[in-house]
């Protein structure tokens, strides 16, 4: 088989969308991944399709991505399970709610609308379910969820449909530069490529590491956990201000409870422990805002395994160490939503060596400048 | 008797289930002066095989046998030890570290052992036919505790079918109690009883061999039995109207029923020990998964040992040994100067496990269920929770889906309140024929807990320690 020009280390949704872009463009890629493609954080996250909150260094990113989120059937052939039923950051006092103003303030000095500021009634109209102490919230109409494991296979079979590669099982185990191309050594042989991509997820910081450039990477396993039907009383995504809390009804009825408590990962074996008391935390706020909840039935709980920065916003754009190579990971608990662009925006890079969208923040390079 | 306001912070030893192995790991473990606990979800101590022993309403001894009431000298030990009991309690989880979460009457706690004891049994083989969900068939092991526990029987025209030892003691008692059994449709595979035969010698020194078959003659006497029967359905509307089957003749038989009681054997209930990634693997013989357990019960998670059926198949005699083997384990590794006559018997032990493992294979080969009843097709149901069809599973992996949890993300299955209890090994050998691989390269469902649901209240209610839930209690 013929060598690809671009080697994806990590078959998450970064990886997959990263390809898919690729093979749009006419360059093929070969995605390596040494467990199963949506194995980790990008199969098992809570699918929140999210502008709301974003650092204001993601913002743009994540308004360009959600233009393709509300197109993910043109994109990939499939819905992703996307539905636009929007966020909602509830405050919990008046003083929760006075961030919550100056926060929408912000957004908008940056040039940005998405995020609005509604009172009690209007917070009532779109939660009838929350509790009565609620005085306000943002909310991002057109924001919503998807299904991460479906939205990640998607992505990975129509980037293969256009001629992407895919091997599982297969563990990275070197890379070498070689007559100005990459040498990526495998447990399961060695591939050749000009541009590798970095997009390892939890793996990320080897990689980074064997380029030379060693990241503050924190190995993280946040917990979700899902409850049996209940009858509708959701649509939006909700969050907390003052808490860690995502709390989402599918359509089927279940609840996904998340928001940020974590439990112990072990990254060499793919195991996390579960912290029962850090999800008794996450129950406690879902009975204090969603009173109906207590009587429901939790039936399972889980923790992906993905990648923090020391500064919560991922590394994406080129190393600064070796030619051709590209970063893209650390997404830091909040990757899902930008999965359609950071693949778009790597592949930008690779084909023309320029993107149009402000990646600077996200330069791999700011761990290492004196401070 | 405690409740779990009465559970503490941390034992030496941790027993989940209060069956044959149960009761001798902790009635073993607390002779030895270890502080021991035992859970169990049951309101009352003997496990399945033992169930309700000290409060059956079944009280004339000839219905449910002598091999039942065996067990209440195993629970009368165990009453008699200063093992704690909190009976009721569900264990929802159990961490490496060997916390466990544990409920009881609503109310939840973490608790801590040394060494943690799974003795959580065995469960009955999903039995997947067409109609297996209609009101009015059930399992026989269902069957079995209603008339255990609440000395409930079948009324009407009633079929028993399918094939393995609890069916037939089922039907034994059934008769005994004076129920009417239309007809026994016997399962057994031709090529499962070929196939077993090489080890029939070893089994006529098994002492299930002549219990077995007197056993079985006398319920032959006694009720029709219908051998060689395939293509098994169960047929009516909105609830079971009748039962269709063929023998090997070929033609289609309809018989009417109200009560239809399936069951084609016991695999072990695996779902504790895997949320705690405990190695397993894939059993050819009794076609499920089974830990990897040493001689005394020790797993790949240490401190975490298994002992009974949970740990293979080998029935409630050797669970019994199998429970002390895996208490005196932890003995030796919690109090090393304990004293040899307070030690359970190690040599005497193994002889009596020796004796009661003899000639197994025969059983697990001889009832071996056909791959017609194991692996279903078309609109049968699979998961019953999310009412996913053969067919949906086998469409999925067109998709694309190598395994069950790559599966479950598009069809729910296994993602219900039975965490995959009823439909796990079905669609591992579904996934497995349908992708021409054994079942051990397919896996199985990535269990976590909490392994029995829990309520979003009694999380959010998780006391850290004893303190707080007296302060709880207090207010």
């Amino acid at each position: 088989m013929a060598a690809p020009d671009v080697i994806v280390i990590g078959g998450g949704l970064h990886g997959c969308s990263t390809a898919l872009h690729l093979a749009r463009r006419g360059i093929a890629a070969l995605v390596i991944e040494k467990d199963h493609v949506g194995r980790h954080a990008s199969g098992v996250n809570a699918g929140g399709v999210r502008r709301l909150g974003r650092h204001p260094a993601e913002i743009p990113l994540s308004v360009a991505s959600m233009e393709l989120w509300h197109a993910i059937r043109d994109l990939v052939d499939d819905d992703c399970g996307f539905q636009s039923h929007g966020q909602v950051k509830a405050a919990e006092d008046e003083a929760e709610y006075e961030l919550l103003r100056r926060r929408v303030e912000e957004v908008r000095a940056l040039g940005f609308t998405h995020e609005e500021l509604v009172g009690r009634d209007e917070l009532r109209a779109l939660v009838p379910a929350i509790a009565d102490h609620c005085v306000g919230a943002i909310v991002c109409r057109q924001d919503g969820a998807a299904l991460p494991y479906r939205t990640t296979l998607a992505f990975r079979r129509k980037a293969e449909s256009l001629g992407a590669r895919f091997l599982e099982g297969t563990r990275v185990t070197g890379l070498r530069r070689q007559a100005a191309r990459w040498q990526v050594e495998t447990d399961r042989g060695a591939h050749e490529a000009l541009h590798i991509v970095n997009a390892a997820g939890a793996w990320a910081g080897a990689v980074a590491a064997q380029l030379g450039e060693p990241v503050p990477l924190e190995i993280i396993a946040p917990m979700l956990m899902i409850s049996a039907p209940l009858p509708a009383f959701l649509k939006p995504v909700v969050g907390a201000t003052g808490r860690p809390l995502s709390f989402k009804q599918f359509a089927n009825g279940t609840v996904l409870i998340g928001g940020g408590h974590r439990g112990r990962p072990d990254p060499a074996t793919n195991w996390t422990d579960l912290d029962f008391a850090g999800l008794a935390l996450s129950a406690r706020t879902v009975w204090d805002l969603f009173p109906p909840m207590r009587d429901a039935q939790i039936v399972r709980a889980w923790a992906g395994i993905e990648a923090r920065m020391p500064d919560d916003i991922p590394v994406i754009g080129p190393s600064r160490t070796s030619e051709n190579a590209w970063h893209a990971f650390g997404f830091s608990a909040h990757g899902f939503q930008l999965g359609p662009i950071v693949g778009a925006i790597i592949a930008e890079l690779i084909a023309t060596g320029h993107t149009n969208l402000p990646i600077a923040p996200f330069d791999i390079a700011r761990f290492t400048r004196p401070a | 008797m405690s409740a779990v306001n009465e559970v503490r912070d941390s034992y030496d030893v941790a027993v989940v289930g209060a069956g044959p192995a149960g009761l001798t790991a902790a009635t073993a473990c607390a002779a030895a002066g270890l502080a021991t606990v035992l859970f169990d979800e049951q309101p009352a101590p003997g496990g399945q095989i033992y169930r309700a022993i000290t409060q059956t309403p079944v009280q004339r001894a000839s219905i449910l046998g002598n091999d039942y009431w065996y067990g209440a000298r195993l629970v009368r030990d165990f009453q008699a030890s200063r093992a704690q009991y909190v009976p009721g309690a569900t264990v929802w989880s159990l961490s490496r570290e060997r916390e466990i979460g544990v409920s009881t009457g609503g109310a939840a706690r973490l608790t801590q052992a040394k060494r943690v004891i799974i003795a959580t049994g065995a469960l009955e083989r999903p039995f997947p036919i067409p109609g297996w969900t209609l009101p009015g068939v059930m399992t026989a092991g269902a069957g079995q505790i209603l008339l255990k526990s609440g000395a409930m029987v079948p009324q009407g025209r009633t079929l028993l079918a399918g094939c393995g030892p609890l069916l037939w003691l089922l039907a034994w008692q059934y008769l005994n109690a004076g129920v009417k059994i239309d007809a026994i449709l016997d399962t057994t595979a031709r090529a499962s009883r070929s196939a077993a035969w090489p080890h029939a010698p070893a089994f006529l020194f098994s002492p299930y061999f002549r219990k077995g078959l007197r056993l079985m003659l006398s319920v032959r006497r006694r009720t029709k039995v219908i051998a060689g029967v395939t293509g098994l359905r169960a047929e009516g509307n909105s609830r079971l109207q009748q039962v269709a089957y063929r023998t090997a003749d070929g033609a289609e038989i309809r018989l009417p029923a109200d009560t239809l009681l399936l069951h084609q054997g016991v695999v072990p209930n695996v779902n504790l020990a895997m949320s705690v990634g405990i190695e397993h693997r894939w059993d050819d013989d009794q076609l499920c998964w089974v830990p990897v357990v040493d001689g005394y019960g020790g797993t790949s998670v240490d401190g975490v040992a298994i002992a009974g059926d949970g740990a293979g198949i080998a029935g409630a005699w050797a669970a019994e040994e199998r429970g002390k083997l895996a208490a005196l384990a932890a003995i030796r590794a919690l109090k090393p100067d304990t004293r040899q006559d307070i030690l359970p018997d190690e040599a005497n032990i193994r002889l009596a496990l020796a004796k009661v493992e003899r000639g197994r294979l025969f059983l697990d080969r001889y009832y071996q269920p056909a791959a017609s009843f194991r692996i279903p097709r078309g609109d049968t149901i699979v998961c019953r929770c999310e009412e996913v069809t053969a067919q949906q599973i086998i469409d999925t992996v067109a998709l694309g889906c190598t395994g069950p949890n790559q599966m479950k993300s598009f069809l729910r299955c296994g993602m219900g309140p039975c965490q995959g209890r009823l439909c796990g090994l079905t669609v591992t050998e579904l996934m497995a024929q349908t992708r021409g691989v054994p079942p051990a390269e397919i896996g199985h469902y990535r269990l976590r807990p909490p392994v029995k649901p829990i309520t979003l209240g009694e999380l959010a209610a998780l006391p850290k320690d004893e303190a707080a839930i007296k302060a709880v209690v207090r207010g």
